[in-house]
């Protein structure tokens, strides 16, 4: 089992959630973060203070799926968040050693 | 234990001043049918022509057989007009002023500052009806009144059910005095928050109000009473009175300094007293490394269109009348403030390539400080100047000078209120010229008659406003300093390291603004 993490751009949450849906992955977790790659951020002024932010927001999305299915959720989450400019994000692959569903206890695949 | 002491203490202290203030001694039978003595700022009068009723005993000071006297009762407009705009000014310290330094810090720190401005208001209203009014607005010197008012006693009398009058600036024309003394009550509040801006975020509240009721006493009492007391047109009944009574008033008042709303007596006022903390208190850990951005200018901007609004009662009411002069008050403070945020917006576009809501709502603020003492001394034109070029003032007051000054003034007090402050005190002394559409100045109180553009010298008129500037500079500096020191030196001004970088919501109040 395989735990894959992608940080995409926020307005592509919707799209990449839709192709993981349409190839089979019931669930994913989605967390709100803040990063930085290559893009520049920003900078703010208020009156006379000035304040570069490095940091963009950016959106993580976790799920835990079965090892064949790992090229594939790799494939679908590219292509629904790249846009093709610096920024897009990156996707990490852990191994996943448990899966427990809490509400029957079962656990490994059948609890994916 | 020591807690528990200072608790009966202060509660027995409550117990003893409770009786003397609710002695109010039968007033002297002439109070009520007297116009009392009490006006502010030497604004011109309305067209007196039409008022002038034929002076009678409405000379203030201890008046002789009242059966003869003709009974001054006030206006119900003019009452009405007078208790909106004290209102008004209520709803720019809370919320409008609370929620617009509110914004501007961080999270962390709201809570903070909207109990310093809520609990300083209310404990300067509550001073000021013990001492404070009859500080500044009973006659005693020229730099501070006495205590014929104090716990504000013989402003009505109980048993007759009838209330004192308070003078306007239009002869024969009164207010209840009660009505006077609650709108001043406001001006004191919202100078003394005004302050708060400047320490925001490090200091310790005790320390406020300790703080605060020093330079209450010490320099806004005097300040109001130095720029706006004065005996009432009324008291002007004939050539021969008149150095007698011009005598009793306040030391700027007899110079002839212009001051409509306070720009001397609130925004300098406060601005140097801001300034000078910032100096005594150091600047907030991480200032100038860490990011401090406002964390919430939506509030900000709430908080500056309360302020907006309010001050038509600020700025209008200091007319003291539902007249044609409160009118020209009211729309001054229209029109410079809308110059100021046009001007303060198109700075910044030049000078930074983008207008932010943070300097729109700074470049109203500015705006209206700087028609504060012009509102009702100067013509609309003129207005519209000053708030051109105020905008542009107080954007050059919390960027280039702030760089200068080099102290860590949190919230800009001394940037807008300081710069703008003395801007529209000397610019008033140029517009209030009827060359430059004016009214100009008063002449001669026992005819109530304005000085000739023949007769008004913008030089002269500046330099008295230059010379008020001074005054309150100075006074306010020296006051400051001292009240500072002393607080430093018995509580401590500061929190320490840990409850700075915790955030005082949660270290001085013991609770957060927003929940995780």
């Amino acid at each position: 089992m395989k735990l894959v993490t992608a940080i995409i751009k926020p307005f592509k949450l919707d799209e990449v959630r839709e192709a993981l849906s349409g190839m089979g992955v019931q669930g994913i977790t989605v967390t709100e973060v803040k990063g930085f790659g290559r893009q520049k951020g920003h900078t703010e002024l208020y009156r006379g203070a000035e304040y570069v932010v490095d940091f963009l927001p950016k959106v993580k999305i976790e799920a835990a799926i079965d090892d064949s299915l790992v090229d594939r959720v790799i494939e679908a989450i590219e292509g629904a968040a790249r846009t093709g400019k610096i920024g897009d994000g990156k996707i990490f692959v852990y191994d996943l050693e448990q899966v427990v569903r809490i509400r029957t206890g079962e656990t490994g695949k059948e609890a994916l | 234990m020591k807690k528990l002491l200072i608790s009966l203490a202060l509660g027995f202290g409550i117990l003893t001043a409770g009786p003397l203030a609710l002695a109010q001694t039968a007033a002297p039978a002439a109070v009520t049918s007297t116009a009392e003595a009490k006006a502010p700022e030497a604004a011109p009068a309305a067209p007196a022509a039409a008022v002038a009723a034929p002076a009678p005993a409405a000379a203030a000071s201890g008046a002789a057989a009242p059966a003869a006297a003709p009974v001054l009762v006030p206006n119900k407009g003019d009452t009405a007009w007078m208790m909106v705009s004290t209102l008004l000014v209520i709803l720019m310290t809370v919320p409008g002023l609370a929620l617009f330094y509110g914004g501007l810090v961080r999270s962390k720190n709201m809570l903070s500052v909207l109990m310093q401005v809520m609990v300083t208001f209310s404990m300067i209203v509550v001073l000021w009806f013990i001492y404070g009014y009859s500080l500044a607005f009973t006659e005693g010197n020229q730099f501070i009144g006495g205590f014929d008012r104090l716990f504000m006693k013989g402003i009505w009398d109980n048993a007759a059910g009838t209330f004192a009058n308070a003078a306007t600036f239009s002869k024969g024309v009164v207010i209840p005095e009660i009505v006077f003394a609650a709108f001043q009550a406001t001006f004191a509040g919202i100078t003394c928050t005004l302050i708060v801006g400047s320490f925001a975020e490090r200091i310790k509240f005790s320390a406020v109000l300790m703080f605060m009721v020093l330079w209450f006493t010490f320099s806004y009492a005097p300040m109001a009473h130095m720029v706006w007391f004065w005996a009432g047109p009324d008291a002007y009944t004939s050539k021969e009175v008149v150095d007698k009574v011009n005598a009793t008033a306040g030391m700027m008042w007899q110079w002839g300094a212009l001051d409509f709303a306070g720009g001397t007596v609130v925004h300098i006022n406060a601005a140097v007293a801001g300034l000078v903390g910032a100096f005594f208190i150091g600047k907030r850990i991480g200032y100038g490394k860490e990011a401090m951005a406002p964390h919430s200018l939506t509030l900000t901007m709430v908080g500056a269109a309360l302020l907006w609004v309010g001050w038509f009662g600020f700025n209008a009411g200091s007319a003291l009348e539902a007249n044609g002069f409160a009118a020209l008050a009211f729309i001054n403070t229209f029109g410079a403030t809308a110059a100021a945020v046009l001007t303060w917006s198109i700075g910044e576009s030049l000078h930074k390539g983008k207008a932010s809501m943070l300097g729109a709502a700074s470049g109203a603020v500015a705006g209206l400080v700087a028609i504060t003492p012009a509102a009702g001394n100067v013509g609309i034109g003129g207005a519209l100047i000053i708030g051109l070029i105020s905008g542009f003032a107080g954007l050059w007051g919390v960027t280039g000078l702030k760089k200068m000054l080099g102290a860590d003034d949190s919230l800009d007090v001394f940037g807008v209120h300081g710069v703008c402050g003395i801007l529209g005190a000397l610019l008033t002394g140029v517009f209030a010229s009827p060359s430059l559409g004016g009214p100009s100045a008063m002449g001669d109180w026992v005819t109530a008659t304005m000085m000739t553009p023949a007769e008004y010298s913008i030089s002269a008129q500046v330099w008295i406003q230059a010379k008020a500037v001074g005054v309150t500079v100075l006074w306010s500096g020296i006051v400051s300093a001292i009240a500072y020191f002393i607080v430093d030196k018995t509580i401590g001004l500061r929190v320490s390291e840990e409850d700075e970088r915790e955030g005082l919501d949660i270290t001085s109040h013991g609770e957060t603004a927003y929940s995780r």
